[in-house]
C-alpha cells in the first residue's frame, strides 16, 4: 500500500486541514506518513494544496509528482492535478464549484456536490470534510472511524462545538461515493 | 465614446500577482501614470526590491534590475552613476527599506544620489507571510510578535520619512496615503514631484506610501483601508517633511 | 517511548532546540524557514527565553556572536540568501571559537533563486563560506525525526568543541509534517560550564572574546590549534549510514531528503536483482570517508545523487580515491530527482552505458528522460 494524495482548492476551503487529518489518522493506524504543503508566493494566487503520503513502507519522498488520488475542490485545482493523476487513480471533484465535461476515461472520477451537501448539513465550511469522506469511500487508505476519532486532536479547540458536524460531513461524503460505486 | 480611463503606457498587460485589495497595484499605476505624463518611459530604469513587489518588473514596461534584499538604493546608485542622464527609481517595501536596507537608504540620501525612491509602508512583511516589520505599530499582532508589538520588547515603529528628512543630502521627502481617492490623487502629485526633482538634478527624493496588506492583516480590503486611516496615520502623519530649495 | 506527534519540520526543529536548552534566538524572516522564528517568538518567552527579530541576517549572526560569547545556548536560522549574509559573522565566530547552532533550510540559488528545496549550499556549508581557515560541523538530516535528534546533538557538540554547528536541511525538511518523538535534550539544568565567557570579571581575571591576532606567529599558532581541533572532530564526530553493506556492489550516495528517494530506488532495484547499496553521509563535514573505506574492496561504482549540479560528488571522489568510478545525477532549483530517473541512471551505470570519466553535465536532470 502506497497512497500519494494531492488535495487542492482555494485558500480557505480547508484543504490543508483535511490533509493534516488524513495524515494524523494514518499515523494513528501505525502507517508511515508525510504531509507537504505548497508554500510561499505560490499561495498568493489564491490556491493551496498539500501532498499526503500514507504507506506501509517508509516514505521515500514527500513530494508527490504522480498522485494515486486527487481531491479537487475548485477548477484551477482540477485543471492542474487531474492531468498528473496516475491511470486508474481516483479523482474526487467538488461538483458544486467545478462543472467539467470530458474527464479522463482512464481514472475513477467521482463528482460530489460538496458545498451543497455541506450546506444541507449545516455549513458550507465542511465541504472539505465531505470531499475527504468521499475519498475514504473509494480508496482503502485509513478507516473513516480513525479519521473521526482523531478529529478532536486536529481541529482547534475553539471549533470543537463543530466536531459532530465535521463527522457527519465525513460520513455523508463516504456514503455518497459508496452509492455511486 | 470618449474613454475616461486608459491603462498607462508604462504598465504591461500582465495581470499582477498581488492579493485582492492590496494597494501595491495602485502605487504601480500612479508611478506608471507619472512616467507617461513626464514622457520618460524610454529613459527610466527601475530597481525592484525583495518583497511582494519583487516581480514589479513584470508590470512596468521599462528597463529594470532586480536587487538583493535591502540593497536597491546601492544598485540604483550604480545605475545612476553610469547613466546620469537616465531616470532611476527604486520601489521598496518597509522590510526592505527600513530593516535590512536601513544603511543603504540612509547613505544614498547622504550621498545626495539623484534618484527617486517609492517606499511602500504596510507595517508588515507581506511576502514572507506576515512577520513584524520595523514599521509595525505598537500592539499590532504579527506572526513574530504574537502577543502584539510591545515597545519594551520589540521597540517602537521606525519613522523613515522623519529620519531621512534629517539627512542633509535628501532633497524631497513626503509621506502620502492610499486609503481614499483624495489621498491617492495627492500621492500622485508627490510621486510626480519626486520624479521631476530627479529630472532637474536636485538629488534624493523619496515618497512614502501608507499601504495595505489585507492578507496578512487578516482584514477585508475595505477594513484595511479604514485601518490605515484610523491607526497608521496617527503614527505616520502625512505631509512633506522636506522640500529643498533650488540649488 | 512516548507517542509520536505530527509536526512540521521547522516547528519540530524549534521545539527540539528549546528542549536542548536553547534560550536565545536571533533571526530574520525568510521562506521556507519562517515557522522556526515564529515558533520561537511564541514559545521562548514561555520558558524564560528571548526571541529577537533582527534587522537583517548580518545583525542576527552578530547577535549570536554576542550571546554565545556571553555564555548562552544560542541559535539562528535562515535560508540560503540569508545564510550568505551570515558568512562574515560565522568566520568571526569560528575564529573566536564560540559555540552556536545555525539552521539552513536551504532553497534554490544562486541569487534570489527560488524557494523550493535545494542542496546547492553544500560547498558554502562544508568548505568555509566565509574567509579564513575554519570549519563548521555540518549535519544533513533526512527526516523530521533525524532533524530533531541532530538539533539536540548539535548544541552539545558545539559546546564540546567551542565551534559553530550547522544543520543543513532543505525546504522539504522544513515544510513537511512527519511523526516525531522528542528524545534527549537536557533542558537548562545540566549545561556545561563556560569559564571563558564574558559574564563580568568579578572574582577572576578578565575574559576576552576576539578573533584578531596581528602577530603572524600568534595567528599561525591559533590556526594550527584550530586545525588540531578539527582533526579531533574528524576522528570523533563522523556520522553516516551504509545500507546493504553485506552484498552491494553498486552504491548510491546521497544525503538529506534525496537519500530517502535513493533508498526507495535501492529497494526496487534489489528486487530486480541488482546488487545496489547506499551510503548516506549524516555529517557533511567531517565527511564520512570511512564509509567508502568500508566498501572499497567490493564497490564497482558509485552514483552520487544531489539537488545541485554536483557538489558533494567532489568529496565522494576524494574519498573513493580513484578505486572505482564515481558518477553523478542531479536536479536543481527545486526540481526533485525522480525515483525512475535515478533508477535509469543507475542501470546505465551498472550496464556500462556510461563513460568511466564522469561528466557532471551529462548527469544533469535534463539529460535523463
Ligand atoms: C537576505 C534575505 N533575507 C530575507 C529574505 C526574505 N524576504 C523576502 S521578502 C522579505 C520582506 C518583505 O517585506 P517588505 O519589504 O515589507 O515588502 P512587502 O512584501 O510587505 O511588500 C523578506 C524578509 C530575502 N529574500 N533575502
Ligand atoms: S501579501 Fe500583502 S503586500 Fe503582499 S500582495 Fe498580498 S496584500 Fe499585498
Amino acid at each position: 500500500m502506497n497512497h500519494q494524495i494531492i488535495m487542492a482548492g482555494f485558500g480557505g476551503q480547508g484543504v490543508m486541514l483535511i490533509g493534516t487529518l488524513l495524515t494524523y489518522a494514518g499515523m494513528r493506524e501505525g502507517k508511515h506518513v508525510s504531509w507537504l504543503p505548497s508554500y510561499g508566493p505560490e499561495m498568493r494566487g489564491g490556491t493551496a494544496n498539500c501532498a499526503v503520503c500514507i504507506s506501509d513502507a517508509p516514505i521515500a519522498s514527500p513530494v508527490v509528482t504522480e498522485p494515486t488520488a486527487v481531491i479537487a475542490m475548485n477548477l484551477p485545482s482540477y485543471e492542474k492535478f487531474s492531468k498528473i493523476l496516475v491511470a486508474g487513480g481516483s479523482l474526487i471533484i467538488n461538483s458544486s464549484l467545478v462543472s467539467v465535461e470530458n474527464i479522463r476515461g482512464d481514472i475513477k472520477a467521482y463528482r460530489i456536490p460538496a458545498n451543497d451537501e455541506a450546506e444541507t448539513l449545516g455549513s458550507q465550511r465542511v465541504a472539505n470534510m465531505v470531499c475527504l469522506g468521499g475519498l475514504l469511500g473509494v480508496e482503502d487508505i485509513v478507516e473513516i472511524e480513525t479519521v473521526i476519532a482523531v478529529l478532536p486532536e486536529v481541529i482547534q479547540e475553539r471549533y470543537h462545538h463543530l466536531l459532530d458536524l465535521n463527522a457527519r460531513a465525513l460520513r455523508r461524503g463516504y456514503e455518497m461515493v459508496r452509492e455511486m460505486k | 465614446m470618449k474613454p475616461v480611463y486608459l491603462r498607462p503606457k508604462s504598465l504591461t498587460h500582465t495581470v499582477t500577482h498581488y492579493c485582492p485589495g492590496c494597494t501595491h497595484g495602485i502605487s504601480h499605476r500612479l508611478v506608471a501614470e507619472v512616467i507617461d505624463e513626464l514622457g520618460i518611459q524610454g529613459k527610466t530604469i527601475g530597481v525592484a526590491s525583495v518583497g511582494c513587489s519583487v516581480f514589479a518588473y513584470n508590470y512596468f514596461d521599462t528597463d529594470f534590475q532586480q536587487a538583493a534584499h535591502g540593497r536597491a538604493p546601492a544598485v540604483a546608485t550604480g545605475i545612476k552613476r553610469v547613466h546620469p542622464d537616465k531616470i532611476v527609481f527604486t520601489y521598496q517595501g518597509d522590510g526592505d527599506l527600513a530593516s535590512i536596507g536601513a544603511a543603504e537608504i540612509v547613505h544614498a540620501a547622504a550621498r545626495r544620489e539623484n534618484i527617486t525612491v517609492i517606499f511602500i509602508n504596510n507595517a508588515i512583511y507581506g511576502m514572507t507571510g506576515g512577520q513584524m516589520a520595523p514599521t509595525t505599530l505598537e500592539g499590532q499582532v504579527t506572526t513574530t510578535s504574537p502577543f502584539g508589538r510591545e515597545h519594551g520588547v520589540q521597540g517602537y515603529p521606525l519613522r523613515m520619512s522623519e529620519l531621512l528628512a534629517a539627512v542633509d543630502g535628501a532633497y524631497y521627502i513626503a509621506r502620502c496615503s492610499l486609503h481614499n481617492p483624495v489621498q491617492v490623487a495627492r500621492a500622485k502629485k508627490s510621486i510626480k514631484q519626486a520624479f521631476q526633482n530627479q529630472m532637474e538634478g536636485r538629488g534624493f527624493s523619496m515618497v512614502e506610501l501608507l499601504s495595505t496588506c489585507p492578507t496578512n492583516w487578516r482584514m477585508t480590503p475595505q477594513k484595511a483601508l479604514e485601518w490605515v486611516e484610523k491607526h497608521m496615520i496617527p503614527v505616520y502623519p502625512l505631509g512633506e517633511f522636506k522640500r529643498g530649495e533650488g540649488e | 517511548m512516548s507517542q509520536p506527534i505530527l509536526m512540521k519540520g521547522n516547528e519540530a526543529i524549534a521545539e527540539a532546540a528549546i528542549r536542548a536548552g536553547c534560550r536565545f534566538f536571533f533571526g530574520y524572516p525568510i521562506t521556507p524557514q519562517n515557522e522556526i522564528p515564529e515558533y520561537m517568538s511564541k514559545k521562548l518567552p514561555e520558558v524564560g527565553g528571548v526571541f529577537v527579530q533582527a534587522e537583517s541576517e548580518v545583525a542576527s549572526i552578530n547577535m549570536v556572536y554576542g550571546a554565545a560569547g556571553a555564555g548562552a545556548r544560542v541559535m539562528t536560522s535562515s535560508s540560503s540568501p540569508g545564510i550568505s549574509l551570515m558568512m562574515e559573522g560565522l568566520s568571526y565566530i569560528a575564529g573566536a571559537e564560540l559555540p552556536c547552532v545555525i539552521v539552513n533550510i536551504s532553497r534554490g540559488g544562486p541569487g534570489l533563486g527560488g524557494i523550493q528545496p535545494s542542496q546547492a549550499d553544500y560547498f558554502q556549508a562544508t568548505k568555509g563560506g566565509g574567509h579564513g581557515d575554519y570549519k563548521v560541523i555540518v549535519y544533513g538530516p533526512c527526516s523530521v525525526q533525524e532533524a530533531c535528534d541532530l538539533m539536540v546533538k548539535a548544541f552539545d557538540v558545539a559546546d564540546k568543541y567551542r565551534n559553530p554547528v550547522m544543520i543543513l536541511g532543505d525546504g522539504m525538511i522544513g515544510q513537511m509534517m512527519e511523526p516525531v518523538v522528542f528524545r534527549g535534550g537536557q533542558g537548562e539544568g545540566s549545561l556545561p560550564e563556560k569559564p571563558w565567557a564574558t559574564t563580568g570579571n568579578e572574582g577572576r581575571k578578565s575574559n576576552l572574546i576576539t578573533s584578531i591576532h596581528l602577530d603572524p606567529e600568534v595567528l599561525d599558532a591559533h590556526n594550527w590549534k584550530l586545525c588540531q581541533k578539527y582533526k579531533a572532530i574528524e576522528e570523533n564526530e563522523v556520522m553516516y549510514e551504509v545500507y546493504r553493506e553485506d552484498d552491494a556492489e553498486w552504491f548510491l550516495v546521497a544525503y538529506g531528503t534525496v537519500a530517502r528517494i535513493c533508498i526507495s530506488v535501492m529497494d526496487k532495484m534489489r528486487k530486480e536483482g541488482f546488487k545496489v547499496g547506499l551510503i548516506r553521509p549524516i555529517t557533511l563535514w567531517p565527511f564520512p570517508k570511512a564509509a567508502f573505506e568500508q566498501v572499497a574492496d567490493r564497490a564497482k561504482g558509485f552514483l552520487c545523487v544531489e539537488m545541485s549540479t554536483g557538489q558533494m560528488v567532489e568529496d565522494v571522489k576524494l574519498a573513493v580515491e580513484g578505486r572505482a568510478p564515481v558518477y553523478f545525477y542531479g536536479r536543481t532549483g527545486g526540481a526533485v530527482p525522480l525515483p525512475r530517473a535515478i533508477e535509469k541512471r543507475m542501470r546505465d551505470v551498472i550496464e556500462g552505458r556510461e563513460p568511466v570519466v564522469t561528466d557532471y553535465l551529462e548527469g544533469r536532470g535534463g539529460g535523463v528522460k
